[in-house]
């Protein structure tokens, strides 16, 4: 990865993590919906991304989304648990060498049925350890199960959108 | 002993990620004790700047609403004042100091706010500076909406009444039978009434206030009115759900309130063994 390369992605962060606190969080439709577009940061994260440094990357931006939160630890573990997962989960699903290292597990490179059997799984565990963790010991399975139904779709929408519009395909390969 | 490095050096994104979640879990559980740190909240410096900065720029959407409620809070305070003056030729006799006054009142900007989760908290633009202390209790002109949590130097997070954990002492003003609220965790228009016994005749409408039993908050705050009454589950209580009378999807300003008395009736409980609030 190059410095300029490092540079966007911390830029690309901070940015998700302003307009989740900021803005995102004052989002919740019907009351069940939640929008944790943050997390997409973690997903799109470069394939050559490796454990390590997802789960350090993971850990501070779920520290930072959680003070705003006033949920101290419940986005840190979730988002922990995705930053574990997904390297492995990207090399079950591509094949080492069809693909540039550099490249973004975005729609616009992957196409959009490829990009969703790899979001979905990974923003489901997220949404689970949260609204589960949170409403822990209040005995509320189905209004947890509703909230997490209707959260993974609406961020899955919000970042498809948000893919579309910000993020350029990369050429060559 | 190569073998066992090998081995760990093999395995260190997995213990990296077990480290990290042992944190994570050690916030989980220092945040729901009632006094946590105020370094990992929203109460913190440079999140509460950014949060009332936020508020600055956003306060102004919801003037109009707020000019409403206090006018109409100011309606109700000048018709009490009126029948509280005293007639020209009345005499007057100081009783009791018992009977004085013992609760003061502050006012705070509300920088943030949840009502979504299942534990839901606040933050305001007052700390410690400004006098604030943990656990006094939080409302506003429609009714009750917390308690105090954590304090820092200018700010403080508060727990809404739309937490898990928190119960409200307080009474049906018609019959003035005793209960404790607790929101259930679903809608945040509504919340249970408990601890009510089965043989008391509830009705719906009947309005529900602060008892002033736990000395947190004065008796008489509107929390809501009775909506639904069933015999429940419980053998001994009956199944009460309320209307809260605070909508807290649009809470700009609170007021805290202080009991003056509270070092002496911590003591006194303390001395005689019982569990306070």
């Amino acid at each position: 990865m190059t410095s300029i390369r490092i540079i966007s992605l911390a830029v690309a962060g901070i940015l998700y993590f302003l307009a989740q606190v900021l803005i995102l969080k004052n989002l919740v439709l019907f009351g069940v919906a939640f929008c944790f577009l943050y997390l997409m940061f973690i997903i799109l994260l470069p394939m050559e991304v490796k454990t390590i440094p997802s789960l350090l990357i993971s850990f501070v931006l779920g520290l930072g989304v959680d003070m705003f939160y006033d949920t101290m630890g419940i986005h840190t573990s979730a988002l922990l648990a995705v930053g574990f997962v997904r390297s492995r989960w990207l090399r079950m699903l591509v094949s080492s060498g069809t693909f540039d290292e550099d490249m973004q597990p975005t729609v616009v490179n992957m196409g959009l049925q490829w990009f969703l059997s790899y979001s979905l799984p990974l923003v489901l565990i997220h949404h689970v350890v949260f609204f589960y963790v949170e409403s822990l010991g209040t005995g509320l399975f189905f209004d947890s199960l509703q909230k997490i139904i209707a959260s993974v779709i609406f961020v899955t929408i919000m970042s498809i959108i948000v893919q579309l519009l910000f993020y350029r395909r990369r050429r060559g390969i | 002993m190569q073998r066992i490095f090998l081995f760990l050096y093999k395995i260190r994104a997995f213990l990296l990620f077990v480290a990290l979640e042992a944190v994570a879990i050690w916030l989980i559980a220092s945040n729901n004790s009632q006094q946590g740190s105020a370094i990992f909240n929203s109460s913190n410096q440079i999140v509460g700047n950014v949060l009332s900065t936020q508020s600055d720029i956003l306060e102004y959407f919801s003037l109009a609403s707020v000019n409403k409620g206090l006018v109409e809070k100011n309606a109700v305070l000048l018709t009490e004042l009126e029948s509280l003056r005293r007639p020209a030729d009345s005499a007057y006799i100081a009783l009791d100091s018992a009977l004085e006054a013992n609760f003061s009142f502050r006012g705070a900007k509300v920088i943030n706010n949840s009502l979504n989760l299942t534990q839901n908290h606040l933050t305001i633009n007052k700390g410690s500076n400004h006098g604030i202390k943990p656990g006094m209790g939080v409302f506003n002109e429609e009714g009750v909406v917390g308690r105090v949590k954590d304090v820092s130097r200018n700010y403080a997070t508060i727990i809404s009444l739309l937490h898990s954990e928190l119960l409200i002492s307080s009474k049906i003003t018609t019959n003035d039978v005793f209960g404790s609220t607790k929101w259930d965790g679903g809608d945040p228009g509504f919340a249970k009434l408990m601890y009510v016994p089965r043989h008391v005749v509830v009705k719906e409408g009947d309005l529900v206030v602060t008892s002033g039993y736990n000395a947190v908050f004065p008796a008489g705050i509107p929390i809501g009115a009775v909506t639904e009454v069933k015999p429940g589950t419980d053998t001994n209580y009956l199944d009460i759900t309320i209307k809260l009378s605070t909508d807290f999807s649009r809470i700009s300003y609170v007021y805290l309130v202080e009991n003056l008395q509270q070092a002496e009736l911590d003591s006194l409980y303390q001395s005689s063994g019982l569990p306070n609030d």
